[in-house]
């Protein structure tokens, strides 16, 4: 396989946008970035070293200490440690001799924790040396170490993930799994301009599948009537939400779809370029996209003059994330992209007007591509006949927890939640988190609520942006926000306040409810205070960082009522008890 | 460029379009806090938020915008002056801010804010997360404690070679602005000044030029925005009858200075003497309660356990409670060790030190002795508190006023002047 830095980038490119490939490959055959590495580069770039340690430090994948011949990163998001995470940690440390965060004594094995990496149907689930290995339990794991210690590579062992495409729309009605032929949508591009395309989109109503549901056409006439020779088309795959593996999937099944939704884009708006950007969880799907990109080239359907249209010119490479949820907003993942930090940027422009470069750019979801290339395939009129009326199509979603069927699940809008808990066999759901642990939270007594794109006015649709994890009555749903609020303290890029320290303050707001220390007025307070992140914070990711706890705390009041009374005699709950333990130390 | 007409809380007002907003309206006299703001960064920074206001219905920072005809803007609604409380609010919580011992103090914008918008007490717990002092570089500290990560220096500090010398690192709650050694040593004298001029609190220090204005002349002596800008202040205190009261007070892990500065009254402990008495009090020498008081002024957060006992009774025994000074707000200065760990503070003090011989001395503990917590608890952690007195310490009328006021509803209106204690 060729390392990252080698491959072809676009001649109008900067050097410097092939910093994070550069630093991949040498994090790859060193296994951390070495000092030596970051003077090399930042002599290369012409910029002071800490400008080369800030991009290192933000992206976790990227290490400053040596992580080990063989860097193993369990998954700790709220499905893996329903599905026993602690016991499979247990089983690592024990079978490597590591430590969660270290390398063991030889430096044979690191040992790390990562949020999801989008294999919630197989959990547990681990990426050793970047390969998947799913459905792990203590026995396996003995097994993988043994065969690593015995010089087997990561690549030979690991598992092929199973796509767990669970159930199609009835009436033949699936757009994203019916059978794919190469070029079929590409050679439709004949028939139209560049308008007519937008117009296609216009009248089936597609909107954006990254969760934000901005229609689609929109976004593209912006970007078409932006004046400028060269213009990008990005294809978002980094999709980092907890709980979510549609792309994976796509990305896994119909890698031809989403290149071909990417030539379409290119084709409406006059791009030149396009780039997918991969996120680093899902490195082991690079060579199937590779492949794909090679396949389209000797195709004729990348290149010069694609699918016989005279000028019509579009090239499109890969680019790989090193971890970090937040270079899933779309600003960010341009930073990132230009070798910088992922920090998102301020709404001062948006991406179609200066993107990438500063170029005009359409940033997409995967699954906004595949909807694309199959709505020009079979025409919007088809198109149209499937979900409901002001919500047409079909959506991908990904379901985990407590149920017998997690897997992915293509349904039509308009399906209720009761239906969809249904097919996937939930056993006793109680509490049901849709979209993410930034998204949405739903009790069961919501089931007969629809899933569709009408949300935004009457407030009664549920619009999902790809995901489903359900908890039955047994789980503790301070546990759940625990996770989630560990997640985005992570997670945050660190530049503004009340996302940054938020979220910290937020946790440990939470460490009360744990604990039992809390009373009414705390609850209130977490209310109050999730509110103020979700209006001050920069971007997306401080905006709906607390929309699970607030919405938790109204929809399950009685959960919390129980837990936490509120006292009469003006004392705080304070444990004396831990606060002296230190102190104990020194009795005699 | 043409001049555009635009709302600020319902009233017009002109500026050129495409002006910044935060300029816009400070040309038209209305007043928006902001910190990491700097003119001519552009695009703006958008990190502190403070900003924010409510812009054509939707919630986002001024700094980040700019007028244009028609724009509708709320800046003092309720609900935006709280929030901009809170992001301030949140800044102190999250570093540790101890501004008698800095050497910003007076000329900080931090500070300043605070003062503007009226912090007596933050909402947030304090996180005491332990930050690095960097004495490494040649010519400045880097004290992380008292960053905000505002960016400004990140954008603002080149080196001729027009390299950065500061850059965010890591990513998260552990975000902090790095500063490459190297190119700090190529700076001029001038250039590392202007560094920490441009810092808005004292994270970056200069050796040998932090202290450079004397007390009276820093930026911040004296200087209110809100008179400069004309808010309107409260007023005119109403005359009841007074009725004799009853006060206890107390001193926790504090250093009795609150109740030192009680003293200094003057001529008006007459007043006092005739309108109150005095209960449980290091000023009676009364040991333990005689009577149910009407009001408790507890100076000192809790550092032991006959902290926390003590002011359980004091909550029992007062139908109000009043903190007053730092100490008893959030911590203050004893909460200097909250980032360390209690043993190491204790064997620092006890066993390494250097007057003590190695294997004479121990770690104080008997049964008579008040143990020692974890760390220090603001009041508020261990009982509900009504009201508080922030300033180290605040001054007797500023005390006596509230005391006045809590007992006999007394309106008053606190001076700028009377609760800047830097």
């Amino acid at each position: 396989m060729r390392t990252d830095a080698a491959q072809k980038f676009f001649s109008i490119e900067p050097d410097r946008s092939r910093l994070l490939s550069e630093l991949w490959d040498r994090q790859l055959s060193d296994r951390y970035i070495t000092d030596e590495v970051i003077q090399q580069l930042a002599g290369k770039y012409n910029v002071s070293e800490i400008e080369i340690e800030g991009v290192v430090t933000f992206y976790h994948f990227f290490h400053r200490k040596p992580a080990g011949k063989h860097t193993i990163y369990i998954n700790n998001s709220i499905v893996a440690e329903l599905k026993g995470y602690q016991r499979i940690r247990e089983a690592f440390e024990q079978e490597t001799g590591a430590r969660i965060g270290y390398t063991d004594p030889s430096g044979t094995f690191g040992l790390f924790e990562t949020p999801c990496i989008g294999l919630s149907d197989q959990e547990p689930a681990a990426l050793i040396d970047f390969y998947p290995f799913t459905n792990l339990n203590a026995l396996k794991i003995k097994d993988i170490i043994r065969k690593l210690k015995e010089g087997k590579t990561a690549a030979e062992i690991c598992d092929a993930p199973d796509d767990h495409i669970r159930f199609l729309p009835a009436n033949q009605h699936t757009l994203f799994f019916a059978p794919y032929v190469r070029g079929v949508a590409v050679n439709k591009l004949k028939d139209f301009n560049s308008e007519g395309i937008i117009e296609q989109l216009r009248i089936s109503e597609l909107a954006g599948r990254g969760g934000a549901f901005f229609p689609t056409w929109k976004k593209w006439e912006s970007c078409r009537k932006e004046n400028s020779p060269d213009k990008f088309i990005i294809c978002n795959a980094d999709e980092g939400e907890p709980g979510t593996f549609k792309d994976r999937v796509l990305l896994n099944n119909q890698p031809g779809s989403v290149l071909e939704g990417m030539i379409i884009a290119a084709f409406a708006v006059g791009a030149d370029y396009g780039v997918i950007y991969l996120r680093g969880e899902y490195r082991w799907l690079k060579k199937k996209l590779e492949e794909e990109i090679e396949h389209f080239y000797a195709e004729g359907l990348l290149g010069k003059n694609v699918a016989g249209i005279d000028g019509f010119n579009i090239d499109i490479r890969l680019e790989i994330g090193a971890g970090a949820y937040v270079c899933g907003e779309e600003t960010a993942l341009l930073e990132s992209m230009e070798g910088k930090r992922g920090e998102p940027r301020t709404k001062w422009f948006y991406p179609v007007q200066k993107g990438y470069l500063q170029l005009p750019t359409v940033v997409n979801n995967v699954e906004t591509f595949v909807a694309v290339a199959r709505l020009i395939q079979v025409g919007s009129f088809e198109y149209q006949k499937r979900g409901i009326p002001g919500s047409n199509g079909t959506k991908l979603i990904s379901i985990s927890g407590d149920c017998n069927k997690p897997g992915i699940y293509e349904i039509e809008w308009g399906m209720t939640v009761a239906e969809l808990l249904d097919h996937c066999e939930a056993i006793d759901p109680f509490y049901i988190q849709v979209s993410g642990p930034s998204g949405e939270v739903i009790s069961i007594k919501e089931k007969y609520r629809r899933i569709s794109m009408l949300d935004l006015l009457a407030q009664k649709d549920i619009r999902c942006g790809g995901s489903f994890m359900i908890f039955n009555s047994k789980r503790d749903i301070v546990n759940i926000l625990m996770n989630f609020s560990e997640f985005f303290k992570h997670e945050s890029c660190g530049v503004c306040t009340p996302c940054r320290a938020g979220n910290f303050i937020i946790q440990r707001k939470l460490e009360r409810l744990k604990n039992g220390l809390a009373d009414s007025s705390d609850v209130l307070e977490l209310k109050s205070w999730g509110q103020i992140l979700r209006t001050t914070s920069r971007c997306g990711l401080g905006r709906t960082s607390t929309n699970s706890i607030i919405q938790a705390l109204e929809k399950f009041e009685d959960y919390f009522a129980q837990r936490f009374l509120s006292s009469s005699t003006g004392y705080r709950k304070f444990d004396e008890h831990h606060a002296v333990e230190e102190y104990e130390r020194y009795k005699p | 460029m043409a001049l555009c007409t635009f709302w600020i809380d319902g009233k017009e007002y002109r500026a050129e379009e495409g002006t910044n907003l935060i300029d816009a309206a400070k040309e038209n006299g209305v007043f928006i806090p902001s910190l990491c703001y700097f003119k001519h960064i552009d695009p703006p920074l958008g990190t502190c938020r403070t900003c924010t206001c409510r812009i054509d219905g939707r919630y986002d920072p001024a700094c980040t915008a700019y007028v244009c005809e028609g724009l509708k803007i709320e800046v003092n609604t309720p609900e935006l002056l709280d929030m901009r409380k809170a992001l301030v609010e949140m800044m102190f919580a999250e570093g540790n801010h101890f501004c008698p011992a800095c050497e910003k103090s007076g000329n900080c914008n931090l500070q300043h804010m605070g003062y503007e918008l009226g912090i007596s007490v933050t909402r947030f717990p304090h996180l005491f997360k332990d930050h690095l002092i960097d004495y490494q570089p040649k010519r400045m500290v880097m004290e992380h404690n008292r960053c905000i990560k505002c960016k400004r220096c990140i954008e603002e500090v080149f080196t001729y070679d027009n390299k950065k010398v500061f850059t965010a690192i890591n990513r998260g709650n552990d975000t902090m602005i790095g500063i490459d050694y190297e190119q700090e040593a190529k700076l001029t004298d001038e250039q590392a000044v202007n560094a920490m001029t441009i810092c808005p609190t004292g994270a970056i220090i200069v050796r040998g030029k932090s202290m450079a204005k004397p007390f009276g002349d820093r930026s911040f002596d004296m200087v209110s925005a809100q008179k400069q800008f004309k808010r309107p202040i409260l007023d005119k205190p109403n005359r009841v009858n007074f009725e004799k009261k009853v006060i206890a007070t107390v001193s926790l892990a504090g250093c009795f200075g609150c109740h030192m500065s009680l003293l200094d009254i003057d001529d008006e402990i007459l007043d006092v003497a005739e309108l109150v008495s005095f209960n449980k009090s290091p000023l009676t020498d009364i040991k333990s309660f005689t009577q149910r008081c009407h009001l408790g002024l507890v100076e000192g957060g809790c550092c032991n356990t006959e902290n926390i006992e003590t002011l359980k009774k004091f909550r029992e025994m007062c139908d109000i409670l009043v903190v007053m000074g730092e100490c008893a707000v959030w911590g203050g200065l004893p909460a200097m060790r909250n980032t360390i760990p209690l043993a190491e503070c204790l064997e620092e003090a006890y066993l390494n030190c250097v007057t003590s011989e190695t294997g004479e001395t121990t770690v104080p503990y008997h049964e008579d002795l008040p143990k020692i917590l974890d760390r220090i608890y603001a009041c508020n952690e261990i009982v509900k508190v009504d009201y508080t007195i922030p300033g180290c310490p605040p001054s007797a009328t500023h005390i006596w006023k509230v005391v006045k006021s809590l007992l006999w509803g007394e309106d008053y209106s606190l001076l700028y002047s009377e609760f800047k204690y830097d």
